[in-house]
């Protein structure tokens, strides 16, 4: 399922060309990229058996083109999310919602239930109750991005071909769910590996 | 021709960030800001949800140190039902909190900030991170990785997960350690502190061949605050407040940290939704103050281990005694440090009987409508702040995380480096990667403040006032 091709910035010909891996995150605790470094020691076979193109542990500006499978932590909150899961979206074949906020947007969500007028009422209490010296919300143009009247799912803006759920996904259900992805085989998520919380 | 630089994204720090570079007519750096551009509203969205439920939902704040928020909901919730808890569910507590220290000092020396300074400023950017030090230095990235885990397993043994565990209540603990938990925390240990030895080896020849960088990396003055004991040494959990200044004075001590609010104000600032907190006293911005490991060793007198004090000892001579550590480099130095007391300290806790006691929880209804819950998440001082009805549900909530309160000191490190390394009209992206260093000296952890971890992907624009795009630098 997983088109293996050529990469263009691979430095050593020699090998064959590997699955491209991508990671990111929205709006969540990075709990499940967390979990995905609780892959421990594995993390250095898997070295072996992908490349990794787009990560927070990387240093790479710009998300690629021609990502095989991304994994998406976090729920879409504000416009910089929406906009950059676009771009994603058209540069991947394959985007597994990783962990509960990406599938249900969980815990940011919450907000959601004030209503109509939530981020108002959330940037309300942290920035001019919950403040001192200037009390006034963040706004500065280009800069800080402005929230999403509501928090989505990553599936209620793009299409989504795997979804991941816990909070987080144990490591060892990360495993279960990358590695016959990754050598091209369509993974089976069963019983309790499709726990969530 | 003054010019704005904008570093965008700087995500991933643990979050979401960006960096302004402001360029004067003569092609000098002015100044530059460090913006957090995430936002999710806890302190709004718990309102009306039992207290009860906070050790369940603010430990989705951070899933880097969700143990810190975890202990500081459940001490938050102790002292709304004014109960002293049972002596062995503090204990079971502590020791978790050493495992997430461990665990994320461990992250952020290893995989996050060790392939800048053991790999080099210069490595490509698509080497110069842990897959690098793995390609390069398989062992030491193993060993690394291993302390890491070692800091997740113990929180596993105790709380059944790594990641999140629902353990800690309001009154205790859920569970006691078991004979078979304490025997593989201790098969651990022997490995945690050779890796901690080879860690220091390597910083240490480091700092001979960074001179600059410890110079140059957020060094200036600026007051120091973390937890003591009753004798001014290191704490990580109980304990009282402490500021010194850059001199090393002290100039307040044995603070009640539920009290907070009489000594910390908070500053907007409307470039970042990170707040800027302050000692009120000395107003804003001058109550900048440092908080994290290099604070914590600031205003500790000793460690209360034989293996850290010993080294606490060399870190204090760094100036010779004559005054606090001010450089933001030595953050790392002093993460080193806290990695072996809290090895040294999970040692000397596993002998003790009590670990394996089942009284494990105080139960009381309503006692105070108002609980603060503090402790020393491993990124600095996590303040959490309830106020709840008589029926125990949530009126008000104040959440003051770590880096928020270095916002102030990472805005000026910043600054610091870009004026040294940045010149001219011309970008180059190992100087982009020392600015965003200076932010990882930090360890910040945007999600907690706000929300942003690990690298940051680089897209920086030099852009003139014409709006013409003069020099473009991708990191990738």
């Amino acid at each position: 399922m997983v088109a293996k091709q050529a990469i263009e910035t691979k430095p050593d010909a020699a090998k064959p060309a590997l699955p491209r891996l991508a990671t990111v995150w929205f709006g969540g605790c990075s709990g499940c990229h967390m979990s995905f470094l609780d892959l421990d020691e594995f993390l250095i076979e898997l070295a072996t058996k992908v490349e990794l193109v787009f990560s927070p542990v990387m240093d790479v500006k710009e998300y690629p083109e021609n990502v095989d499978v991304c994994l998406i932590e976090g729920a879409i909150c504000n416009e910089d999310n929406l906009e950059l899961l676009h771009k994603i979206r058209e540069r991947t074949k394959v985007l597994i919602s990783f962990g509960d906020c990406a599938v249900t947007a969980n815990v940011p969500a919450i907000r959601n239930q004030l209503g109509l007028g939530n981020a108002e009422s959330v940037l309300q209490r942290a920035y001019i109750e919950c403040a001192q010296t200037n009390p006034s919300l963040p706004k500065e143009p280009g800069i800080v991005p402005p929230l999403l009247p509501r928090v989505m799912p990553v599936h209620e803006a793009v299409q989504v071909n795997y979804f991941l759920p816990g909070c987080p996904p144990p490591a060892d259900r990360i495993k279960a769910l990358l590695v016959p992805l990754l050598d091209g085989v369509e993974p089976k998520l069963e019983g309790l590996q499709l726990k969530f919380g | 021709m003054a010019q704005r630089i904008v570093i965008d994204p700087v995500t991933r720090i643990e979050g979401h960030a960006k960096i302004s570079i402001f360029i004067d007519d003569a092609g000098n750096v002015s100044d530059a800001e460090f913006h957090v551009v995430e936002f999710r509203g806890f302190e709004k969205f718990c309102e009306g949800r039992p207290y009860s439920e906070m050790p369940g939902i603010t430990p989705r704040i951070c899933g880097i140190c969700p143990v810190s928020h975890l202990l500081a909901a459940a001490k938050a919730g102790d002292a709304i039902m004014a109960v002293n808890i049972p002596p062995a569910a503090d204990k079971l507590r502590r020791l978790m909190h050493l495992g997430q220290i461990i665990q994320r000092h461990a992250l952020s020396f290893f995989h996050l900030s060790a392939p800048d300074f053991l790999l080099g400023w210069d490595t490509p950017p698509a080497k110069r991170n842990v897959f690098g030090l793995i390609a390069s230095n398989a062992d030491l990235a193993r060993a690394g990785i291993r302390l890491r885990q070692f800091g997740q397993e113990i929180i596993q043994i105790l709380g059944g997960q790594k990641i999140h565990p629902a353990w800690a209540v309001p009154g205790g603990v859920r569970s006691p350690l078991t004979e078979e938990g304490r025997a593989r925390i201790r098969a651990w240990l022997p490995e945690a502190y050779a890796t901690t030895k080879t860690a220091f080896d390597l910083f240490k020849k480091t700092l001979e061949t960074h001179k600059k960088e410890v110079q140059t990396f957020g060094n200036f003055p600026s007051l120091f605050m973390g937890l003591v004991d009753p004798d001014g040494g290191w704490e990580h959990h109980g304990g009282k407040l402490r500021f010194t200044d850059s001199s090393g004075s002290i100039i307040a001590d044995q603070l009640d940290p539920q009290k907070y609010y009489e000594y910390i104000s908070e500053a907007v600032q409307g470039s970042s939704y990170l707040k800027s907190p302050y000692y009120s006293p000395l107003g804003f911005p001058d109550g900048m103050y440092r908080v994290g490991p290099l604070a914590r060793l600031n205003v500790a007198e000793q460690m209360g281990t034989p293996k850290a004090d010993a080294e606490l000892k060399k870190f204090k001579k760094l100036t010779r005694g004559r005054s606090a550590v001010t450089s933001s480099f030595h953050y790392h130095y002093a993460r080193l440090i806290e990695i072996l007391t809290c090895i040294e300290r999970v040692e000397a806790a596993l002998d003790d009987a009590d670990l394996l006691s089942e009284d494990l929880r105080a139960d009381a209804g309503i006692n105070s409508l108002r609980g603060v819950g503090v402790s020393e998440a491993p990124r600095g001082t996590l303040f959490h702040d309830y106020t709840v009805d008589r029926d125990g549900l949530l009126k008000k909530v104040n959440l003051i995380v770590a880096t928020g309160q270095n916002n102030l000191a990472m805005n000026q490190t910043v600054a610091q480096i870009a004026r040294y390394y940045v010149r001219g009209n011309k970008i180059l992206e190992p100087m982009l990667n020392r600015v965003e260093h200076g932010i990882r000296c930090y360890d910040p952890c945007l999600s907690c403040s706000t929300h942003a971890v690990g690298q940051m992907p680089l897209h920086v624009q030099l852009i003139a006032p014409d709006g013409t795009v003069l020099h473009e630098v991708a990191r990738g």
